[in-house]
């Protein structure tokens, strides 16, 4: 289960709505909680994809990661996630994204199009990587 | 050496709760074997399934990517920390957009096509791909006929069907998409009503011409695949080259007598038929199966096989008939297969190709005619009614027929000799040079190759070619002769 206020996930829509035609993606700090996880600040990251590819790809290179990281630890708080956005598609992840995963860590996307944020959903990789579950997102009025 | 490998926070639960695992290891590809030894979980994470890092993984000895160093073969010594750091990629790709989009199947249609759905290289997905799919079928002859009937079967969503011909009597010896009771009927009707019957869930849209380069490209466009079931050179080439033009795999078939062939042409990924067959044979070289004959289930082999790369292409199947010629003989029962390669020098799919749209290809496969070799003179003819017309004013004459004594027994035209055209010229003796000769065999294609003969070998009389052959003197003069 993963904890986050409304503010929070408006600013992940935004974000979508933001980069839309483009997938937008970023950090999620927090922590890792008895319950599950608490995300505490979305950290947006620009999409380190080529122009062409931005569409339907997303990545945050290893050094950004890394300096999230510090930035988490510096604010005593862990990376326990990512979120990206689907333009114009659902808010399930791909074999693609499949692939790309660590279990424990959240994947919350969200389905965006010009206009507006549609469906947003978390996902958690099965520990022996064959799928993702959707994660209950328990969501903490400000 | 002693070294620190740290590892991320979401991988801990493999690495028994650990943040910091120290290994004793000489390189960085021997530390994360070690660590991976013990805590065997962590390993599908971070390899895949060909022992290779994940693409995504990324390892840094020290400050360094070891990627940057020389890898999994990168020193370590005393002291030094590993750390593992995911790059982070994802996103939508084209198979959700396409799942999303594919048509759903009724119960109705789970019913029907249960012997794909639960095998899991078709399934649901598949079958809704089979759906969305559509397919231009060149030809509803004897290829046509399975490729038609086994593609509506599998439900693929749109079938074209491209043909001008009617039904005749001899088609119905291999050409089972028609029936009797289609004789005189136009085949894509024909062809139509007998796919319907097979699957009302799809649709069936006819076009009644022949495929020409005036209207290839605009019928192409509409379609995944295209099935190329002709029997002619100067189509066979056309399919090739719209299909090179618009990027669309040529599921080909061609049989003749007791041999076929099958592959499949696809330019963005191997050799298309002109890396094959740069030039066309001569006209007549080759014979068709109007001359030549086809055993009937021949097609019925070829064109299952072109159906079922067809139907491989569209669930994107691996071991399609790409860059690889299947032959078959019936007689001996025998399939062989030769490797092809694409050409880069081919003029439609080459580096630098010349053939940049769809030319005349009737001129094509007859222009290749005139760089073979040329009989010597004018090939002289007569029409069946004028042959009959010379006969019946009495004219002296000697009729020749060149074909197979088989053929003899078939059907024969009264008052001629017989001289298989293997024989013509040992049997020359046996024309009289004084009179006029008139040379037939079925079609007329082989007796003009009588003649030629028979010139080269200095035979001095008049020879004279029945147009159209024994057909011709069947439907002009005689109905009572046979037709085969």
């Amino acid at each position: 289960m993963i904890s986050i206020s409304t503010d929070l996930l408006n600013q992940i829509r935004e974000h979508g709505v933001k980069d839309y035609p483009y997938e937008c993606c970023g950090l999620l700090l927090g922590r890792f909680t008895e319950e599950g996880k608490t995300v505490k600040q979305p950290y947006p990251i620009s999409n380190a994809r080529e122009e062409s590819a931005k569409r339907n790809r997303f990545l945050i290179e290893p050094e950004e990661l890394m300096r999230g990281e510090r930035f988490a630890r510096e604010h005593n708080l862990d990376v326990v996630g990512f979120y990206h956005s689907h333009p114009d598609s659902p808010a399930v992840p791909s074999q693609y994204d499949l692939d790309h995963a660590w279990p424990t860590y959240s994947y919350i996307i969200v389905s965006t199009s010009a206009e507006r944020a549609g469906d947003l959903f978390s996902w958690e990789q099965e520990p022996d990587r064959s799928r993702f579950n959707q994660e209950e997102i328990r969501v903490i009025r400000d | 050496m002693p070294v620190t490998i740290t590892i991320p926070a979401p991988l801990r639960q493999f690495a028994a709760g650990q943040s910091q695992i120290t290994v004793e290891a000489n390189t960085a590809g021997e530390a994360l074997d070690l660590l991976t030894a013990t805590h065997s979980a962590l390993r599908r994470h971070l390899f895949n399934d060909q022992n290779v890092l994940r693409n995504f993984v990324n390892v840094y000895l020290n400050d360094e990517d070891i990627r940057h160093a020389s890898g999994p073969n990168t020193p370590v010594k005393d002291g030094d920390t590993i750390m593992i750091v995911p790059s982070i990629a994802g996103g939508a790709v084209i198979e959700t957009e396409v799942a999303q989009s594919l048509p759903e199947l009724s119960n109705e249609e789970i019913l029907r096509y249960s012997r794909h759905l639960i095998m899991p290289e078709v399934g649901m997905q598949g079958q809704r791909r089979l759906k969305a799919a559509s397919v231009l079928m060149i030809g509803t002859g004897g290829l046509g006929a399975p490729v038609g009937m086994y593609l509506a079967a599998a439900g693929v969503g749109r079938i074209g069907i491209v043909d001008f011909d009617v039904v005749e009597e001899s088609n119905l010896q291999r050409q089972i998409i028609h029936g009797t009771k289609d004789l005189g009927r136009r085949k894509i009707e024909s062809a139509r009503d007998r796919l319907r019957d097979i699957n009302p869930h799809i649709e069936i849209e006819t076009h009644e011409s022949r495929l020409t380069s005036h209207n290839a490209m605009r019928l192409f466009r509409n379609y995944d695949i295209i099935v190329d079931g002709t029997d002619n050179f100067p189509t066979r080439y056309l399919v090739n080259d719209a299909c090179v033009l618009s990027g669309k795999p040529n599921v080909y078939g061609s049989i003749f007598r007791f041999e076929g062939q099958a592959s499949v042409f696809w330019a963005e990924k191997g050799a298309c038929y002109r890396c094959l067959y740069p030039e066309p044979p001569p006209p007549g070289l080759v014979p068709s199966c109007a001359e030549g004959g086809v055993l009937g289930v021949l097609p019925g082999i070829v064109g299952a096989i072109q159906a079922n790369e067809t139907i491989k292409i569209i669930l994107g199947a691996e071991g399609l008939l790409i860059n690889r010629l299947l032959l078959f003989d019936a007689w001996p029962m025998k399939f062989r297969e030769f490797k092809l390669r694409k050409d880069p020098k081919c003029p439609v799919c080459g580096e630098q190709p010349t053939v940049k749209e769809l030319i005349d290809y009737e001129e094509f496969c007859g222009m290749a005619a005139h760089q073979a070799p040329q009989p010597d003179s004018k090939l002289e003819e007569i029409s069946a009614t004028e042959l009959n017309a010379r006969r019946l004013r009495g004219e002296r004459l000697q009729i020749v027929d060149v074909r197979e004594p088989h053929e003899f027994e078939i059907a024969r035209i009264p008052g001629t000799k017989l001289i298989p055209l293997g024989h013509v010229v040992s049997r020359m003796n046996e024309i009289d040079p004084d009179v006029d000769t008139i040379v037939h065999c079925k079609a007329g294609v082989r007796s003009a190759k009588a003649i030629q003969a028979l010139k080269r070998a200095g035979f001095q009389g008049r020879l004279i070619n029945l147009k159209g052959g024994i057909t011709a003197w069947s439907e002009d003069v005689d109905p009572r002769v046979a037709k085969y």
